[in-house]
């Protein structure tokens, strides 16, 4: 694999975070530390804590109980960031959107709190790690 | 004046880098040692037995498949035996085999992942990354037979909806040579690595009687001397027709859980090499016209432990009632039996020991902080590795020899 | 045990039925009202040993009913103890969380997702709706639309 990454400034220091979601996607993201695919090649890094994060990794329907801590998330993480929206749920809620305790997707919830907030979305079932990785690639380019 | 005694709580949850699922847990503790849990769970809560409820009994298997990625096969087929005994339905012998194997496969790369994730979490960043990179080429095959890495949405009602070819056959033979001669490397170094020893053995400990009384399954039990297993005790899908044994410990501690978990997976190994070699010939599925009135029990071996699925039908098209039980609901729950009075060093290391797929128990705990003084997650990973180096220059032994381990 | 002597065991505790059926070979279903579903579950897990495996709260429409699942590994059964409550406007049950901890955690998310009382429950706290969820709406009963 070679990606080309320029214009990037920085590498993204990324902040995880799981809003109520099988874990697929979650063990995905793992992935990419491991040797294979190896996103720390490009300065990836996952931290402990939103304060430190360029970029957030949000996965998960968001469900109701989960809403309020995302949006505090959001809003501790270092501004700009990004919001990285990984997967079918997360994206759009997937199979789950007739969940009672279901209040996402992830960018509805995101704006409540920050309208111009700037998302990029990875759909998936869950996204391959390649999806995944291109899909950040890409949106950090065009930033 | 009465000073109100403030008892430190060590919070775990409800992000953190490496434990995926939001989960709350409180400890509370005195001094370095852990007197009471409390847990809440929320976060993960999606409704999906009420979802179930309005849709069709052969949609709703994409839907609990999704319960938990890393039980993807587990949950559809206990839903689909449920279904199938509603119904009177026999499968046929070939979807019995495929069904095997594919739930192997799954136990497999399940297990390599817990013990990539143990390795982690005392601080054995090499394991790992091996752990990790050698699950990969169990998901590539998955991949080749189901199409999907994970949620491969494999069986139905009546049978599996995709054969394995026999071109792939030698493939996955050959793949299962590599991952066996791999995982006896990584069980050989971690059996005799005296620092590991020191490390996990005591640690954790689920006494036999607690393991009864939480009515844990799944390596959870088995690590303490209880012998259930769902393949043998009431054998479904191919298990029945296999040659294989159910593997127990009887200490009860992280160490035991790991050696159920590594020994398992030899034996999966070979099960998957027996289902290839007797794969019969025959169709894949019968054709289910309607599910008739009736209450059906499915249960299937999870890499967790029992995954159990209640289901009623009233005839019509969806269920009346579908109750969906992984098996991290009644393992998580132990983690108070055998956390109390452990060190909080030894907490991450503990709770993963019960290998909590916290999603699939539908939850996420979050809670208010209470703030007395709040260890985050990253403060109790460092604890744990910091035990692990004191051992290890107690011990005089430079740890695990990474350079048998070769990522290359 | 074997199977005769598993089911002469079951019998014993036929008092505090309603009756035994079974609808396949290892399925077996013991119907009780639900003021005999504490001495009914105790028998189950302390005299005939039988592991909890969890239970399932039903809104049945006329009534509710909560079933007990317990495996008996030994000769590949599952053991389904189904209680009912008959008192649709203040359903409840005793709770048998103090002889079996395993039961705690699927007696709460009865009491939040069906709103049926768990009497003496050592901790009867939300389990797993949300903080803000909305007292008395039950998501799992059958007038409760998303």
């Amino acid at each position: 694999m070679s990606w080309k990454i320029n214009f990037l400034k920085k590498s993204p220091w990324v902040f995880h975070v799981n809003t109520g979601a099988c874990n697929n996607c979650d063990i995905e993201i793992v992935n990419l530390l491991t040797p294979k695919f190896d996103v720390e090649r490009f300065g990836i890094k996952l931290v402990g804590s939103p304060r430190h994060a360029d970029a957030l990794l949000v996965t998960g329907v968001v469900t109701a109980q989960a809403a309020p801590r995302l949006q505090e998330v959001y809003r501790q993480t270092s501004k700009p960031c990004v919001v990285f929206v990984m997967g079918a749920c997360a994206c759009g809620t997937g199979i789950f959107s007739t969940g009672y305790h279901v209040v996402g997707p992830v960018d509805k919830v995101i704006r409540e709190v920050d309208p111009n907030a700037i998302i990029a979305y990875v759909p998936g079932c869950p996204p391959k790690p390649e999806a995944m990785i291109s899909g950040v690639v890409k949106a950090l380019s065009a930033i | 004046m009465k000073e109100s005694v403030r008892k430190p709580i060590i919070a775990i949850g409800p992000f953190h880098p490496l434990q995926e699922e939001m989960e709350f847990f409180q400890l509370t503790v005195d001094g370095e040692t852990v007197t009471d849990i409390n847990v809440r769970i929320s976060y993960n809560h999606r409704g999906i037995e009420k979802i179930s409820e309005s849709l069709q009994f052969d949609q709703i298997p994409y839907l609990v498949s999704r319960i938990c990625g890393i039980c993807s096969a587990s949950h559809p087929l206990a839903y689909i035996q449920a279904v199938e005994e509603i119904a009177g339905i026999e499968v046929p012998d070939r979807a019995r085999y495929v069904r095997t194997i594919i739930n192997e496969l799954e136990r497999i790369h399940s297990h390599l992942l817990w013990v990539g994730l143990g390795g982690h979490f005392i601080g054995y960043d090499t394991v790992f990354m091996w752990a990790w990179k050698y699950r990969e080429p169990v998901l590539d095959l998955l991949e080749k037979i189901t199409g999907n890495r994970n949620n491969y949405g494999n069986v139905r009602v009546g049978g599996c909806r995709e054969d394995i070819p026999d071109e792939l056959k030698p493939e996955i033979l050959k793949e299962l040579d590599i991952i066996e001669k791999k995982t006896e490397m990584l069980t050989k170094a971690i059996l005799d690595d005296p620092v590991l020893h020191a490390r996990l053995k005591g640690v954790g400990i689920l006494s036999k009687e607690d393991a009864i009384n939480y009515a844990v399954t799944g390596p959870t039990a088995r690590g303490s001397g209880v012998d259930i297993d769902v393949r043998h005790d009431d054998p479904y899908a191919a298990y029945g027709d296999l040659d294989w044994k159910v593997i127990t410990q009887t200490e009860g501690d992280v160490f035991a859980k790991a050696v159920v978990r590594l020994l398992e997976t030899f034996e999966s190994i070979n099960m998957v090499r027996q289902a290839l070699e007797k794969l019969p010939d025959g169709p894949i599925a019968v054709e289910v016209k309607e599910i008739p009135p009736g209450e059906g029990c499915g249960h299937a071996e999870a890499p967790r432990g029992e995954t159990f699925h209640y289901v009623r039908s009233d005839g019509g098209n969806r269920p009346v009632r579908h109750k969906v039980r992984a098996p991290s609901y009644v393992n998580v729950p132990s983690f108070r039996a055998s956390c109390i009075g452990q060190k909080i060093a030894d907490v991450t290391l503990t709770l993963a020991a019960v290998d909590p797929c916290y999603s699939c128990t539908e939850r996420l705990a979050v809670v208010d902080g209470h703030n007395n003084v709040i260890h985050d997650y990253d403060a109790l990973l460092k604890l744990s590795r910091e035990k692990t180096a004191r051992i290890s220059k107690e011990l005089g032994y430079p740890g695990l020899k990474m350079e048998d381990l070769e990522i290359g | 045990m074997n199977r005769e002597e598993l089911e002469n065991k079951l019998s014993e505790i036929k008092g505090k039925l309603i009756s035994i059926e079974q609808t396949t070979d290892n399925r077996i279903y013991l119907l009780c009202e639900s003021e005999n579903s504490y001495a009914v579950n105790k028998f189950l897990f302390e005299d005939v040993r039988c592991r909890f495996v969890i239970a399932s709260g039903i809104d049945a429409e006329d009534c509710f009913e909560v079933l007990y699942h317990y495996a008996y590994d030994k000769l590949g059964l599952i053991i389904t103890l189904k209680a009912f409550i008959r008192d649709r406007e203040n359903p409840a049950i005793e709770s048998i969380a103090p002889f079996l901890p395993a039961a705690e955690w699927i007696e709460r998310e009865i009491h939040d997702i069906l709103g049926i009382d768990i009497k003496n429950h050592p901790n009867l706290e939300r389990l797993i709706l949300a903080d803000d969820w909305p007292e008395g709406v039950y998501p799992l009963r059958k007038e409760v639309k998303k």
